[in-house]
């Protein structure tokens, strides 16, 4: 039997206390968590923004104007976006890490009552849309990957960008990893945050269930419309 | 005590784990369990198998148990995958074969997980949550009589929470269940029980921070909030407290750093 190990010693200085909050299995969640509601805070409002493309071209164009019309607000909001993509995924990486060491050994069979897929694909879901962030950011912000990319024309830029019918499987496809990880995510947070909620039906479930559906609905409206033919 | 009534015995196959010693490569053993009475308690079927190995000569399938009313948090067995079998909030104890089918193959595991080494067989070393009990989950009150119940005002519902929390009987399963071996649900039941009380104000914070400290040092994984705990927990303990737990954490993290 291992000594017992003394209660949490007093801190001596703040950052010290800091990290050490950061450090816990609980700091760590709430960094996902509080990362967690930028971005699905941001996917909500890009969602809103797109919707502009079925008012036309030159509302999209003014659209794009509006999100440009100051560079210093438009660099520190991606600043505040890119960092906590980063520290979602550092925060996760070291939450995996410990995850995977917490069963060396596997059960022979296992069986999930509670569990649901969402849940169970966030280590794929997550992932996977990091791989669109980064197609998408030079698909349709630099026109990197877009063989017909004019600058300052977003109206243009999509419906010839998603005319592609590989391009927008990609999407859509990614609309479907969104939804998963929205779903888990946001009830999750409400749990990290201290919100007592029960996992199936409480506020935190019905909100994450009426965001996921928004938010993707509204996504996945533009490269279908496009699609389709509506909007051309 | 109802019973089925019925006179049918059953049999069944059993793989079970068998692992001599902590550092001993383990690995699974089938046995044949018959004339299984169904009315039998799932560790009285292994009581009679292990009658049969030791009139062999064997050595008898090891797994604890203590008071086998479902009470003490001691027994506990992974059957095919859950932890203390298939009914919901029943230990292995209170678990009848009645639950089962004549010619069921069922698999014997242990609770599996880093902080819970296998001592043998089916029973592991459940040790790392006295640690933590002893990081925090208890108050510091003066011996004695006890006081008069009603010197002290508790507000129903918070009574009626701290009851609920305090129904924990550290059986282990929580974590057996979590698809990352994390003690949250244990330690959030733990903390929250004496956090729900006036007499466990004054150590509120200490007790938080230090059992979540001892519980990653023991090396238990995070929540990832599937909610398996909760399913398999034999007390219902719902990870409503694990929300909890976190609240009372960040609370006192961010009075930590400001003082």
């Amino acid at each position: 039997m291992n000594a017992v190990a003394p209660a949490a010693t007093p801190a001596r200085s703040a950052p010290n206390r800091l990290s050490r909050l950061i450090g816990s299995t609980i700091g760590l969640k709430l960094v996902m968590a509080v990362t967690g509601v930028i971005l699905s805070g941001f996917v909500l409002g890009h969602m809103a923004g797109n919707l502009k493309i079925f008012e036309g071209t030159e509302a999209m164009a003014s659209y794009a104007r509006l999100l440009r019309f100051e560079p210093a607000l438009l660099w520190l909001v991606r600043l505040v976006l890119l960092a906590s993509v980063v520290l979602h995924i550092v925060a996760w990486l070291q939450l995996f890490k410990r995850n995977q060491e917490a069963r060396p050994k596997a059960y022979r069979q296992t069986t999930r009552k509670e569990a649901d897929y969402a849940s169970l694909t966030m280590r794929f879901s997550g992932p996977f849309l990091l791989l669109f962030i980064i197609y998408h950011l030079g698909h349709l912000t630099t026109g990197t990957f877009h063989p017909n990319f004019k600058e300052l024309d977003p109206y243009h830029n999509l419906v010839t960008g998603l005319r592609v019918l590989p391009v927008a499987v990609f999407y859509l496809l990614a609309m479907a990893a969104l939804a998963l990880h929205l779903w888990h995510g946001v009830w999750s947070l409400f749990q990290t945050l201290g919100a007592a909620q029960s996992k199936q039906a409480s506020f935190a479930r019905g909100f994450a269930t009426i965001f996921t559906l928004v938010v993707v609905l509204g996504f996945a409206a533009v490269p279908l419309s496009i699609m389709l033919g509506i909007v051309k | 005590m109802g019973g089925t009534g019925s006179d049918q015995t059953m049999n069944l196959t059993l793989n079970v784990w068998r692992q001599k010693n902590r550092r001993a490569e383990g690995e699974f053993v089938t046995y044949e369990a018959k004339d299984i009475n169904p009315d039998m308690s799932f560790l009285e079927m292994l009581d009679v198998v292990n009658e049969h190995l030791i009139s062999r000569g064997e050595e008898p399938i090891a797994f604890d148990h203590d008071c086998r009313e479902g009470i003490c948090g001691q027994c506990g067995i992974v059957i095919n995958g859950s932890p203390h079998g298939p009914r919901g909030a029943t230990t292995t104890c209170q678990l009848h074969m009645r639950s089962f089918h004549n010619g069921d193959v069922l698999t014997l595991e242990p609770w599996r997980a880093n902080a819970f080494p296998v001592i043998k067989d089916l029973m592991v070393d459940r040790g790392a949550f006295d640690r933590i009990v002893a990081a925090g989950g208890f108050i510091t009150a003066p011996t004695g009589n006890a006081p008069e119940a009603n010197s002290v005002p508790v507000p129903k519902e918070n009574a009626d929470l701290a009851m609920d929390a305090a129904a924990c009987i550290g059986c282990g399963a929580c974590v057996a269940a979590c698809p990352n071996a994390s003690a949250m649900l244990f330690v959030a039941a733990k903390a929250s029980h004496l956090n729900l009380l006036p007499q466990g104000q004054p150590e509120r914070s200490r007790r938080v921070l230090g059992m979540v400290e001892r519980m990653d040092g023991e090396g238990f994984g995070g929540c990832t909030n599937h909610g398996e705990c909760e399913a398999a927990c034999p007390k219902e303990i719902s990870i409503k407290f694990i929300a909890r737990m976190n609240r009372d954490h960040h609370k006192a993290s961010l009075l930590r750093i400001f003082s």
